[in-house]
């Protein structure tokens, strides 16, 4: 531990450098540690206790909560909670893809613009970014009720008997999910369509493939590590999303995060929602993990 | 590519409208002479003018003022607090040679908030504070609370930005310094912040933005006195559309837009 090295063109003792780096990160650590790995462990133990009448923890250990969750209970099984999982999953899948679908031609033509313009096109993406969702879920709200064009077009066309509101509905929701999550998919595929190898779209061009053959096999490839990450940025938020289908939803639109929040609220059994909470990052972390092998697969075919 | 075209300009289109509609339909309806609802009465700038009434009079302009202070209060505190830590966690992280299987673990560490959903984080605080309440009246439901989650999410982003900066300086100019016998203070004050000062600032900004945008995490460690505007909105719209919220979300937009284009400005005027 005490043999010279030099680092950053610094001589100093292996000892001494060590001592110093981790005096740097000790406050960062420190906090992380406190507030993020400490209540993540107790929410993990609280997932296996009890509650008690009165919305309190009871120090025992047991495994109602997930029986609860997989429907499991004593007058039999229950898929209600099961078919909301389901659906979680489902309407994450269906926001990732649509969003994705729309902000990748959006940033095909925001990189496209003259130089001078890109940034201007940027910006107006950013304004909602950084206006909050609930602020934004709002807006909605006022949008789809029944007096304004949105729902007038809904009852002419037969869809929507004339006078009501376009909420509370599924087509609610996902347009509030689609365009909350347009903006991260927007920011995080610029960087890559932007850089895009123009010369390979040509080469392609030149030796007569067909315009999906173009998309498949020189412009797809190249923008595989942006697409991840806008896949990463969409999917998560949705899966936890509860303002959004609070909102623009209601009880029949309830979603893995709605049961949290309302655990923690006025259901009041915590270990029940602590075991939800888990359920939610496994299902989380399957989805980026599948997205994640099914971009390394097609860049390999590819 | 032409044959696309028009695909793209409707996909182009349809984007913005799904961005943009609702924030006009607001501000459109921020004019409207009724309290509340979406029936049309007729043009009344009432709404803007209650906002800047006297407090002590009016209780929906002191409950708005009180939310718009506790938001900003929040935002500041947390982005100080996570921009200083997360900067020195990421110059820990980044110079120093760890052996490669912590290196991961303390890759891991600041991935972990950034992949997992807001309201498992927030559900995490909740049950964590209700232990560290005995400990301290700090972990109350309330401001000090709110502050806390909010540097907890904070902190990996900002490490991730000043990090990503460092992995670009990488050591040559450092190595020049020393050899110039820069003292470790000189080199890091007159070398490596002045390189970092951009990334900093960025992180900052994410970390201000961040916390703007919050409404879980704020939602589910607030306590009866420290309700922000997006708590604010929330609740009051459980009992319907009230005109004058539209008022405050066109202004927030407004602020919003102001801040954004002057910082395209700013970076345009800086490359030409």
């Amino acid at each position: 531990m005490t043999e010279r090295v030099v680092a950053y063109g610094h001589l100093t003792t292996r000892r001494a450098l060590l001592a110093k780096g981790g005096l740097l990160m000790v406050g960062g650590i420190a906090w992380l540690a406190s507030f993020l790995l400490l209540p993540g462990l107790i929410l993990v133990l609280v997932a296996f206790l009890q509650r008690d009448p009165d919305g309190g923890i009871t120090w025992a250990f047991s495994l109602d909560s997930f029986r609860q969750l997989f429907g499991i209970t004593s007058s039999g099984l229950s898929a209600a909670n099961l078919w909301i999982m389901l659906r979680s999953v489902a309407l994450a899948v269906i926001t990732t893809v649509v969003a994705v679908g729309i902000a990748y031609p959006m940033t095909f033509f925001i990189a496209r613009a003259a130089p001078r313009k890109r940034l201007l096109w940027l910006s107006l993406v950013a304004i909602p970014l950084c206006t909050n969702l609930v602020i934004r879920t709002y807006a909605w709200k006022l949008l789809l009720s029944a007096r304004l064009p949105p729902a007038r077009l809904a009852a002419m066309l037969g869809w929507l008997e004339p006078g009501r509101d376009l909420l509370p509905s599924w087509s609610a929701v996902c347009i509030g999910m689609v365009s909350a999550a347009l903006p991260f998919a927007v920011i995080s595929l610029y960087p890559s369509i932007e850089r895009l190898d123009r010369s390979l779209i040509e080469a392609a061009q030149d030796l007569y493939a067909s315009p999906v053959r173009v998309f498949m096999q020189a412009i797809l490839p190249q923008t595989l590590p942006g697409l991840s990450v806008a896949i990463l940025l969409t999917f998560v938020p949705a899966m936890g999303m509860f303002v959004i289908t609070d909102m623009l939803g209601g009880a029949k639109h309830w979603l893995i995060g709605n049961l949290i929040q309302h655990q923690f609220g006025q259901g009041r059994n915590v270990p029940y929602g602590a075991a939800m909470s888990l359920v939610l990052i496994a299902l989380t972390l399957l989805g980026v993990y599948s997205s994640r092998r099914q971009a390394g697969r097609s860049a390999e075919v590819l | 590519m032409k044959r696309w075209g028009g695909l793209l300009q409707v996909a182009v289109l349809v984007g913005f409208l799904l961005l943009y509609a609702p924030l006009l339909a607001v501000a459109l309806y921020s004019f409207n002479a009724a309290e509340k609802g979406s029936v049309w009465v007729g043009f009344s700038l009432r709404w803007y003018a209650q906002l800047m009434a006297d407090p002590e009079t009016s209780r929906r302009a002191w409950e708005i003022r009180e939310a718009t202070l506790n938001t900003l209060q929040l935002g500041a505190v947390s982005t100080v607090i996570s921009t200083i830590l997360g900067t020195m966690l990421a110059l820990g992280m980044q110079r120093f040679p760890w052996p490669s299987s912590l290196g991961k673990l303390l890759q891991v560490t600041i991935d972990v908030p950034v992949i997992t959903p807001d309201i498992v984080i927030a559900a995490a605080l909740v049950v964590g504070f209700n232990l560290l309440r005995f400990v301290s009246p700090l972990f109350d439901p309330g401001m000090s609370a709110m502050i806390i989650g909010h540097v907890t999410f904070q902190i990996a982003f900002v490490a991730l930005v000043v990090r990503s900066r460092l992995v670009l300086m990488g050591p040559t100019l450092s190595e020049a310094a020393r050899d110039l016998y820069a003292s470790s203070w000189y080199h890091f004050h007159r070398v490596t912040l002045p390189l970092l000062w951009p990334a900093i600032v960025g992180g900052a900004m994410l970390a201000f933005t961040l916390s703007l945008d919050d409404f879980v995490i704020s939602f589910f460690t607030c306590g009866p006195s420290s309700s922000t505007l997006p708590i604010y909105v929330y609740h009051s719209q459980l009992r319907g559309l009230r005109t004058d919220l539209f008022a405050v979300s066109t202004l927030l937009v407004m602020g919003t837009v102001v801040l954004v284009l002057t910082l395209e400005r700013l970076t345009r005027w800086k490359r030409d």
